[in-house]
């Protein structure tokens, strides 16, 4: 295809679709245009992001036969070139062939997936628990039995920046809509019970490079798991429209060694023990 | 002509606004749901523009985040219920009678009822803009609790659902007892076109779940006025069951949305290749299994919520079958283009572009099934990407393409064929501008339904939103079209108007269409559409 015969149009449709493809191929081109789904950093986040790239990958082979003989017909089979329609208008053979290999091809695609979503729904052996709770529109996360718990929200800067009008220079603001006051902390390598629910309607947790994304519904309990094997700080949203504020609620997670995190732990049992001695003192008076 | 006219000024339709509002002529009817439905998608789009228009830059620049969601809540009503329901059934009105070489649908006078109950409806819907607490705002789909927080709308909104239901009811039982009972003789079942067939089990589907809708919907409003509790927790409820009931209905919905699009194209890809379709009786078995299978796979659209391992997997793969007698259907309509003798107006460039787009858009549907991965898909941009390609450059083309096909017949004039070939081309490349970005979007981790995003989200952000607006303007290419060929601007139309269309509406009547049509009944014992094996 030559730009130079093509509009504007045909030229950035061509761009996107090469880059699509060459996204699909080698997933760290593009990352700045954020193409593909992230592996992640969790051995699930990766058998997801293989599965995908798989049922992308047969997608497009169809794609490609399936689109191919059309346009070929389109050009081939046209009365203006001459063409005389044939007479055919059925087939059992074919028929028969056209719906055993998709089936095959479902079953292929089929096995990897139900093996990864048995172990995603495995939350057996796990070392510790997380409560996260939702609220219109925040998160709570609580490390369960440690008496450690606090609200997570999005940063001033982000939630003045994001006033209707605000005409506020975007790309000053850190993280804009992705950042928090106070990060959920976890350690890595380490498999974590996450158990979710709500306060007020259902909203959903998602982090991408986790893989993880699991309703949280007033008056329920659900239950799923994470093992991030790389400390870092990862960043995700609430995946249920929830009302005014869904686009605002965010979560952000710093997976720290466990080292540190037990360090981490111990600092934040101090702190709310003194909290609450000065609340009793408090109320006491 | 004048043999019609002779009997046409016995019967002729009486003039001005009582003709439109008393009317049970099918043609009448079906022309009325055509008009409503272009109304309904044109505010629909309007909604669209102010969604896109927010999302065009990072940060929030035009609208409240509650009047957003409302935009979007209101954006799919009207589009769904408003918009597509609403013309194919205004396209069975109008062909299935002249099809099977009925004089009219079966029950006239419903008929009639169950047009004008929708801009009833419809005004009552749009009015809860103005009402205290606003437009409902908590997604078409009308999850709880957050419907709970619906203002003084809600009962407005389930009563216009409830009558949105009782139209659509009321039409397909029409339907099904016209084809059942109104056909000619001759007209054997399995010698129909396949709108008439397609048509046929869209019905069933319609009478099975619209009444589920309907329970859903006044569950919604009990909870919420007169305290029960189907849907609190604390009351001893759940949420989550209404989400079963809500998917029971949403999911056949949806396949009753595209399948009288699989009919429209199985008549139009025949037609401009010159060449029957191919493998006529695996069409109607492959509509039938897909009919069947969507009563299965509801809880697809439910994934993250919470449901045990072994319903999960039995959705999956459920789901996922869905996808053969689908590629069935789409290998069948490439076998009918194979070694025909194909032009390509208007009609055809629509079906064409509609088999491909939305195979496209069935491709994100199988990656969609496969569970561990739609907990990264879900509720994601990839959702929106994939919904949008089946209904618009879906269903919407295939509208397009129907009118286009039949307009010559009912109105007696052919189109402007070089503004239907702009219209083709400029739509289908903004469609691809609109929403294929919207695929990186999802997959990059944009949640939907959020009215400001991260600055990663920007650049395919503003890509879409362009297509957006674009794509609307150019729809005023068929609309002046649409306008200036029901006026009589442009060429007369031939009885036959196509060269290769074969059936009863193109064989045995004028173009335009008499205002009654076989009013005697026709013989059509020797109708051999395709050879039968």
């Amino acid at each position: 295809m030559s730009s130079a015969v093509m509009s504007p149009i045909g030229t950035l449709m061509s761009r996107l679709a090469i880059a699509a493809s060459l996204g699909a191929v080698s997933q760290n081109a593009f990352a700045e245009y954020g193409l593909n789904m992230p592996q992640g950093v969790t051995e699930l986040s990766k058998e997801v992001y293989d599965l995908h790239m798989l049922v992308f990958y047969v997608c497009c082979a169809i794609g490609v036969v399936v689109f191919g003989a059309m346009i070929y017909s389109v050009f081939a089979h046209r009365k203006s070139k001459g063409a005389k329609a044939a007479n055919f208008h059925h087939s059992t053979a074919v028929e028969i062939v056209w719906t055993i290999i998709p089936f095959v091809i479902l079953i292929a695609l089929a096995l990897p997936a139900a093996k990864t979503l048995v172990k995603m729904e495995n939350t057996r052996g796990a070392e510790m628990s997380i409560k996260i709770t939702g609220y219109q529109w925040k998160w709570q996360y609580e490390h369960v039995g440690e008496g450690v718990s606090y609200y997570s929200t999005l940063t001033q800067e982000s939630n003045y920046a994001r006033q209707t009008g605000a005409d506020v220079d975007l790309t000053q603001v850190e993280n804009y809509l992705l950042d928090v006051d106070n990060a959920l902390v976890i350690p890595s390598d380490t498999k974590i019970r996450l158990l979710l629910t709500a306060a007020d309607v259902i909203h959903a947790w998602w982090v991408p490079d986790f893989a993880v994304k699991k309703d949280a519904i007033p008056g329920y309990i659900n239950e799923t798991w994470v093992k991030v094997d790389k400390p870092g700080v990862y960043r995700g949203q609430c995946a249920e429209l929830c009302g005014r504020d869904h686009g605002f609620m965010p979560i952000v997670v710093i997976v720290k060694t466990p080292e540190e995190y037990q360090q981490w732990l111990s600092e934040q049992k101090a702190q709310q023990a003194s909290l609450s001695s000065a609340t009793h003192v408090a109320l006491a008076q | 002509m004048s043999h019609a006219e002779a009997h046409d000024h016995h019967h002729g339709p009486e003039p001005g606004f009582m003709r439109w509002l008393k009317t049970t002529n099918h043609k009448d009817l079906g022309a009325l749901y055509l008009m409503f439905a272009l109304a309904m998608f044109i505010v629909g789009g309007l909604m669209s523009l102010v969604i896109r228009a927010e999302l065009f830059q990072p940060g929030m620049q035009f609208v409240d985040p509650q009047f957003f969601n409302s935009m979007t809540t209101m954006h799919a009503l009207f589009m769904i219920f408003g918009g597509v329901m609403p013309a194919f059934t205004g396209l069975s009105n109008y062909l299935i009678p002249i099809q099977l070489g009925a004089p009219d649908m079966a029950l006239p006078r419903i008929n009639n009822m169950g047009f004008w109950i929708l801009p009833v409806a419809f005004t009552m819907l749009f009015s809860t803009l103005f009402m205290d607490g606003g437009a409902p705002a908590g997604g078409w789909t009308l999850y709880p609790p957050l419907s709970m927080q619906t203002g003084d709308a809600m009962p407005f909104l389930v009563f216009s659902i409830h009558l949105m239901g009782i139209s659509s009811i009321t039409g397909a039982i029409n339907v099904v007892v016209t084809i059942l009972n109104l056909r000619a003789p001759g007209m054997d079942l399995m010698k129909m076109p396949l709108f008439a067939w397609t048509w046929l089990i869209t019905a069933f589907l319609l009478i099975a779940v619209m009444p589920v809708l309907a329970g859903a919907v006044t569950m919604l409003l009990t909870d919420k006025y007169f305290g029960t509790t189907f849907f609190a927790a604390a009351g001893g409820g759940d949420p989550v069951m209404f989400q079963h009931i809500f998917w029971f209905f949403g999911h056949p919905e949806v396949y009753i949305m595209i399948l009288p699009a699989f009919g429209i194209v199985s008549q139009i890809i025949p037609t401009f290749a010159r060449k029957t379709l191919f493998g006529y009786s695996s069409m109607v078995y492959a509509t039938a299994a897909i009919a069947f299978l969507s009563f299965i796979v509801w809880a697809h659209h439910m994934f993250t919520v919470g449901m045990p391992v072994a319903a999960e997997l039995f959705f999956m793969f459920a789901t996922m079958l869905i996808s053969v007698p689908t590629g069935v259907k789409v290998f069948n309509w490439v076998a009918t283009m194979w070694r025909g003798s194909m032009t390509f107006e208007t009609p055809m460039l629509f079906s064409i572009g509609f088999v491909i787009l939305f195979t496209i858009g069935g491709f994100s549907g199988l990656m969609l099934a496969m569970t561990p991965v739609d907990f990264q898909y879900h509720d994601s941009y990839f959702v929106v990407a994939h919904f949008h390609y089946v209904l618009v450059p879906g269903a919407v083309f295939s509208l397009f393409a129907a009118v286009y096909y039949w307009l010559p017949k009912w109105t007696g004039t052919m189109y402007n064929e070089t503004l239907g070939k702009w219209h083709f081309w400029l739509s289908t490349i903004f469609i691809n501008v609109l929403f294929f970005p919207q695929h990186f979007l999802g997959l990059a981790g944009m949640p939907r339904r959020i009215p400001d995003y991260s600055l990663q989200f920007a650049e395919f952000n503003m890509m879409s939103s362009v297509g957006a607006f674009m794509f609307f303007i150019c729809q005023f290419i068929f609309l002046y079209n649409l306008i200036t060929t029901c006026r009589g601007k442009w060429e007369k139309a031939s009885d036959q108007v196509w060269e290769g269309a074969k059936g009863v509406e193109w064989e045995m009547l004028p173009s335009p269409l008499p205002y009654h049509t076989f009013e005697q009944q026709p013989d059509l014992t020797d109708y051999k559409p395709h050879p039968t094996h």
